[in-house]
């Protein structure tokens, strides 16, 4: 089945406070969607709200992958379904391989005894590895444990690469990234591409948008999405910035749930 | 409340029970002397604990346990553990006494002894009377006392000069007759520029009967000897542990303690290593888990006498369900241990509200010329890493594993014997029930 992904009236709040304040959104398989947007306009929330994190709390509104209800899942279960989520801060775990991660996670997706062998896994890992011009160390190093921002960066893509989820979110995946790194991010994003997977790039830059180029560009403030448009949505806010949305909106403070 | 020792035993019994053993007459004095020490003597004070409230007179009597002549006859409970041990050296102690002596043949005539402490008391008797219970001194509390009173079986390991024993020795220790007194004394000598691995097992039954083990080990490097002691401690929730480790050592010696705390029942472990020579190091690793309503203690302690002595202690423990642990750290670095360098770090991770795990590291310099440093830390598993797991479709209950796993991880993995990490791997997993 073709993938489908429908948000509506999304609306999420954080310790009481409401971020996210009606999100509709509609991707298909083979789209690329991106939502920019200032600093403090729900950006992260959106995705956050979308993954399941525990601290936000989704008040109303529904999200559907292929039919089911996503809301209705664990976080785990979110993921087995197809959602991936590139976070902007992924956690650091002591202890824990990053291959014995990546297994455990392509072996959560199969049926006991179906477990992938070990030589295809590292096989298929050291493939991926190389694509993103990673130190093949990294595979036994512990998860993120002294990674640089951008040796995360690299490892979330890595995962994408080895899990093949369906509807992929990259939450400011190309901060803190140098041009090289962008452009190696990228390309595995593009290598991923494809008609039955669908992609919701998160950035309040222009730049990663010229490597990998979206269908569809979103503008989000005050927790909603206030502007759609295409590429060239994209084009003209880097070139101009925010301001004239602001002002063809009528928006004076941009930001959700900020103390004043 | 009373903190009087009932005396499991009377000097008559005891001094009787020495002559059937033909013990010779310092033994047997040793231990009467022993045994009126314990009835003056006071508890142990443990640091935020009250051992006072601890099921700790189950002494039982001495029993003979019947010898085994071939490792196939040994009980169900530790056959796992000597399984494919036929040709190496291995001792086993069975409640009261040891069943089974074996030492390899190479090691024997490079002047090795490794034998039961009974056994050593009369065949290796000035050695034996130099060394035993000058580390573990009887006059300390009445649990120390009780000890050099009653111990039984008990193994004696004695490596000559220059000698590398490559392959380690191991000891298997059970009680599984809750009637027995349970009490080894384990008695290692590193001799010169000797090396040895020693690897031991404590292990229970399936009574649910109370039994207290009261053990002591003391281990001595001399000059340039590099000892590794590992030990893992699994038995039942009706054993109470009491076990006193400790290490004296010369100059340039080295001491690896590797302990496992997997004990199902109320444990106080106290591992000691007491740097008294120059350039000698000492590093101790202690992975605990706490289950059920469990209450631990466990001490790591370095004393450093030596100039340019070395200590490094780590101890990680996780608890969960109700367990409660106290884990001190004592560094100490006495007046003209000039260039000393001591470090620790203790760890805990608890799995459950109710479970309780504090960290007391004690740093106490008597000396200006010195480094030393130390790292605690108590918490709960982190919610925002099982989120990272869970998100990449890792079910909770998996997540939750990889996490403690990967909390004891760092130290597990630096254990220098295989067969030992992963059999202390399977330990742990059937300690977190996963």
């Amino acid at each position: 089945m073709a993938t489908h992904f429908t948000i509506e009236g999304l609306k999420a709040e954080i310790e009481g406070k409401e971020i996210l304040k009606g999100i509709n959104l509609e991707m298909k398989g083979g789209e690329i969607h991106a939502i920019m947007g200032p600093n403090g306009t729900g950006k992260s929330t959106l995705a956050s709200a979308l993954m399941g994190h525990p601290k936000y709390e989704v008040t109303e509104g529904s999200v559907t992958l292929n039919g089911e209800d996503v809301l209705d899942m664990a976080v785990d279960e979110r993921a087995r379904a197809g959602l991936f989520l590139a976070m902007q801060y992924p956690s650091e775990i002591t202890g824990v391989t990053n291959s014995d991660f990546l297994r455990s996670a392509i072996n959560a997706r199969r049926e006991e005894g179906q477990e992938i062998s070990l030589i295809r896994f590292i096989r298929q890992l050291e493939t991926k590895m190389k694509e993103l011009d990673m130190n093949p160390e990294f595979a036994h190093r512990y998860l993120n444990e002294g990674f640089s921002g951008g040796e995360k960066k690299r490892n979330e893509i890595l995962q994408m690469m080895m899990i093949e989820p369906n509807i992929v979110v990259l939450d400011e995946i190309d901060s803190g990234l140098d041009i090289d790194a962008l452009k190696i991010v990228a390309s595995g994003v593009n290598a991923m591409r494809s008609e039955d997977r669908g992609f919701l790039i998160i950035t309040h830059y222009q730049r990663l948008l010229n490597y990998v180029k979206p269908d569809f560009v979103h503008v989000m403030m005050q927790g909603r999405i206030v502007k759609s448009g295409g590429p060239e949505l994209a084009e003209r806010l880097e070139a101009e910035g925010y301001d004239w949305v602001k002002e063809e909106l009528g928006i004076e403070d941009e930001t959700v749930g900020q103390e004043a | 409340m009373t903190t009087q020792t009932i005396l499991p035993v009377n000097a008559e019994g005891l001094s009787q029970l020495s002559k059937q053993r033909q013990e010779p007459t310092w033994l047997t004095e040793n231990r009467l002397k022993a045994l009126e020490l314990a009835a003056s003597l006071k508890l142990p004070v443990l640091e935020k604990m009250r051992i006072e409230r601890w099921d700790i007179q189950n002494y039982g009597s001495s029993k003979e346990s019947g010898s085994i002549a071939s490792l196939t006859e040994v009980p169900a409970s530790i056959q796992e553990l000597v399984k494919d041990q036929e040709s190496g050296s291995l001792i086993i102690q069975r409640n009261s006494g040891v069943v089974y002596t074996k030492l390899a043949a190479e090691l024997s005539e490079q002047g090795v002894i490794f034998t039961d402490l009974q056994t050593a008391v009369k065949e290796h008797e000035e050695l034996v009377k130099t060394y035993l219970h000058t580390a573990v001194k009887a006059d300390e509390h009445s649990v120390a006392a009780l000890h050099a009173a009653l111990w039984n079986g008990g193994i004696f390991l004695y490596v000559p000069k220059n000698v590398e024993v490559k392959v380690p020795l191991q000891a298997v220790l059970l009680t599984d007759d809750e009637e027995a007194t349970f009490a080894p004394h384990i008695l290692i000598i590193a001799d010169t520029n000797s090396t040895v691995t020693y690897v031991d097992n404590y292990v229970s039954g399936d009574s649910s009967k109370a039994v207290t083990h009261n053990g002591a080990v003391e281990i001595f490097a001399k000059s340039g000897a590099k000892v590794r002691y590992a030990t893992i401690h699994q038995m039942g929730t009706n054993v109470t542990d009491l076990s006193y480790r400790r290490a004296i050592i010369d100059n340039d010696a080295s001491m690896e303690w590797i302990v496992g705390e997997m004990n199902s029942g109320d444990t106080m472990s106290d591992t000691h290593t007491i740097l008294k020579g120059n350039g000698s190091t000492s590093d101790s690793k202690i992975i605990a888990v706490g289950s059920g309503s469990q209450k631990l203690n466990y001490t790591t302690r370095a004393n450093h006498f030596g100039k340019s002595s070395e200590s490094q202690m780590i101890t990680r423990a996780v608890m969960r369900e109700e367990a409660q642990a106290i884990i001190n750290g004592i560094t100490k670095i006495e007046h003209g241990a000039t260039k000393s360098d001591g470090q620790q770090t203790e760890k805990v991770l608890m799995l459950s509200p109710k479970a309780r795990g504090d960290a007391n590291p004690i740093l106490l310099i008597d000396e200006d010329d010195v480094k030393a440093g130390h790292a605690a830390s108590v918490g709960q598993v982190n919610q925002e890493q099982i989120y990272y797991l869970m998100s990449r479709g890792i079910s909770r209950e998996v997540a939750e594993s990889l996490i403690i796993y990967g909390f004891l991880a760092p130290v597990v993995s630096q254990i220098p014997l295989e067969g030992l990490q992963k059999q202390l791997q399977a330990v742990i997993e059937g300690k977190l029930g996963q």
